[in-house]
């Protein structure tokens, strides 16, 4: 058993790590290399698509955007989940969990639902093409799964704490701010990387919302494509550019994911 | 410095928590909640800090009427049986925080902190985090912040029911010597009848949400007003037993009796309650009147030094507790001895009559 139990995680992560793999090297071919034949590794290594991408302001743009609206999205999200979560944890009032649950069947409807009516609405009061726009609309379905996550790890933890800062003089916003956020830090660095990547990959609503000054990175990589014929290259080098902000976040969270597995809340 | 809780009662829905209660604690006195699970002690504790407001009814300090003033304005500090510390501080922090809050200079916040972690040996730990810390270390630190600022009203809810044996005793011996110079009230919720013993002081006890009885911890062991208070303050449970009183004598059944003596054979002819203590029935003759009784043995406990034996007579379950080991087989009948001259008589509504057991002083240390 020792002796072959290495194989099965081998074969997972190599099927698992092969079409990134394959991107990565995709991204540092020349397309008519992508285009003429089969290799493992590039034969003319080359940047230029990296560099196409870095100076160009129609590509750059797009990463700039992107992490705009996400991390608008994200400081949304979680700065309005924070009291919301909060309320739900510690105190009853009627129709407490129908609402809560509730706010998670926001999860269940598909944004094309919500694309055209969101169109028309920002369209009316200016905020078309605007980073706020695809932040507040990625809200829907990030507020809901940051509410549900906090409130979780808010449970965990005893009111008696509450209590204890109440008795030695906090005031609510001091014990809030000062003792309470610290203590759920864990749960808030699940939630933001929930909303992260949630707004990172949602496609729909932030390229209906958007035209040119807030256009998302996917939307551009879209457009491109079908314009100067197939680039590739390009476009593989933008993909794993994609990638790069994910993997950065989900490695500085790694261990309060573990632990919000642990709650059953992730 | 007098906590006075006029008629305080609180509702929650349609259940009573706390029924109208009226307490008056001293200053500088160690008042302790004696009651079981859900007995309403913390619910009550809350009250008198101002961590929850009572549906009717006032809570006075110092002569002021505090009911509706927040918990941050008034002079309190507690500690919970969970030990609750703010993980993200030290040790030093977590203790210098009430101080921190009312903006106590940086030299007087560290010789205070200073000297309470030299009081509750946690000096070496001021840098830790308190997860880093021991139970019985965290539930000092805790201990620590409720001391530091001097509190008028010091709450303790059963802060020794998580530490293990070895911590609960230690912790237990240095806890009055904590308050030995202090002004401030001390309310110690416990539901433990040996804690309250040991403790002395002024006791409460509660049941269901009702004060049934608050006086000298002593004075309630050995007359306690009702049979309610007799049961909350009996750890094993006291046993009880309907008798009838004819001709001078009580009658248990067909086979056990006793005279009257004293003040008893002024008890008009009736149904009353017997109660006595587990460590007055014992296998062997003791004490100034052993009345046989038998029974069937239903439990056995064995400790070093001591036995319980639940046993069966009628339809009731008695509890004997004695010294030294005397083993009973289960099932079997078994005769052991009631020390009746210890024994207390209640009326069939619960008010206590006569109890014989306070012409000695009563053995705390029976359990020990």
């Amino acid at each position: 058993m020792r002796r072959t139990g290495w194989i099965v995680p081998t074969i997972y992560i190599i099927f698992l790590m092969l079409p990134i793999y394959w991107l990565v090297s995709m991204s540092f071919k020349t397309t008519n290399e992508i285009l003429g034949g089969f290799s493992v590794f590039p034969q003319e290594f080359t940047i230029a698509n990296y560099v196409t991408i870095f100076t160009d302001p129609t590509w750059y743009m797009g990463y700039v955007n992107s992490l705009a609206y996400v991390s608008l999205n994200t400081i949304l999200s979680v700065s309005v989940a924070l009291p919301a979560a909060y309320a739900f944890s510690r105190y009853r009032f009627i129709g407490d969990k129908h609402l809560f649950f509730w706010l998670l069947t926001n999860r269940m409807a598909p944004p094309a639902v919500f694309a055209l009516p969101f169109f028309q609405l920002y369209s009316a009061v200016n905020l078309f093409d605007t980073h706020i726009a695809v932040a507040l609309a990625h809200t829907l379905f990030n507020i809901p799964l940051a509410v549900w996550i906090l409130e979780g790890f808010m449970s965990g933890v005893p009111k008696e704490l509450d209590e204890t800062a109440y008795v030695d003089g906090h005031s609510f916003w001091s014990f809030f701010l000062k003792i309470f956020i610290p203590t759920v830090a864990a749960g808030i660095g699940v939630a933001a990387f929930f909303c992260f990547m949630f707004s990172w990959v949602e496609l729909l609503l932030a390229k209906t919302l958007t035209a040119v000054e807030a256009k998302p990175i996917a939307a551009i990589m879209t457009r491109t494509a079908s314009t100067s014929g197939y680039e590739l290259g390009l476009l593989a080098a933008a993909g794993t550019l994609t990638i790069i902000p994910g993997a950065f976040v989900i490695y500085f969270v790694r261990n309060y994911i573990a632990k919000g597995f642990a709650l059953g809340r992730v | 410095m007098t906590l006075v809780l006029k008629n305080v009662a609180k509702r929650v829905g349609i259940a009573m928590h706390i029924h109208p209660t009226d307490l008056r604690l001293e200053p500088g006195s160690f008042n302790i909640l004696l009651g079981t699970t859900l007995a309403g002690k913390t619910t009550l504790m809350q009250l008198m800090a101002g961590l929850d407001r009572p549906t009717s009814g006032e809570v006075w300090f110092d002569n002021r009427l505090v009911t509706k003033v927040s918990v941050q304005k008034r002079n309190v500090s507690m500690v919970y049986q969970q030990f609750i510390n703010y993980p993200n501080m030290s040790v030093f922090e977590n203790i210098a925080s009430p101080l921190r809050v009312a903006r106590m200079a940086e030299d007087e916040i560290r010789r205070r902190v200073h000297t309470m972690a030299e009081l509750l040996r946690l000096t070496p730990m001021l840098d830790r985090g308190p997860a880093e810390l021991s139970g019985g270390q965290q539930q000092r630190t805790a201990m620590a912040r409720a001391l530091v600022k001097d509190a008028d009203l010091v709450l303790l809810d059963e802060p020794l029911a998580n530490l293990d044996f070895k911590l609960r005793e230690e912790l237990r011996d240095e806890l009055p010597r904590l308050f030995a110079n202090r002004e401030c009230i001390v309310v110690y919720a416990t539901t433990e009848p040996m804690e309250a013993l040991l403790f002395g002081g002024r006791t409460a006890t509660l049941f269901e949400g009702a004060v049934t009885q608050f006086g000298p911890t002593s004075e309630l062991y050995r007359q306690p007003r009702d049979l309610i208070t007799a049961q909350v303050f009996s750890d094993p449970p006291i046993n009880t037993a309907r008798v009838h009183k004819r001709d001078g004598a009580f009658v248990l059944d067909a086979t056990t009796r006793w005279e009257a003596t004293g003040a008893l054979k002024e008890l008009p002819d009736a149904d009353y309650t017997v109660g006595i203590r587990p460590h007055f029935v014992t296998p062997m003759q003791r004490g100034q009147r052993p009345v046989a009784v038998d029974g069937r043995v239903l439990v056995t406990e064995l400790s070093g030094s001591e036995s319980i034996v639940h046993f069966v007579m009628g339809e009731t379950t008695w509890v004997s507790q004695a010294h030294g080991i005397h083993p009973f087989e289960v099932g079997a009948d078994a005769r052991l001895y009631a020390d009746m001259a210890r024994a207390m008589y209640f009326a069939t509504d619960g008010r206590l009559l006569a109890s014989a057991s306070d012409q000695d002083a009563p053995d705390p240390s029976a359990r020990a």
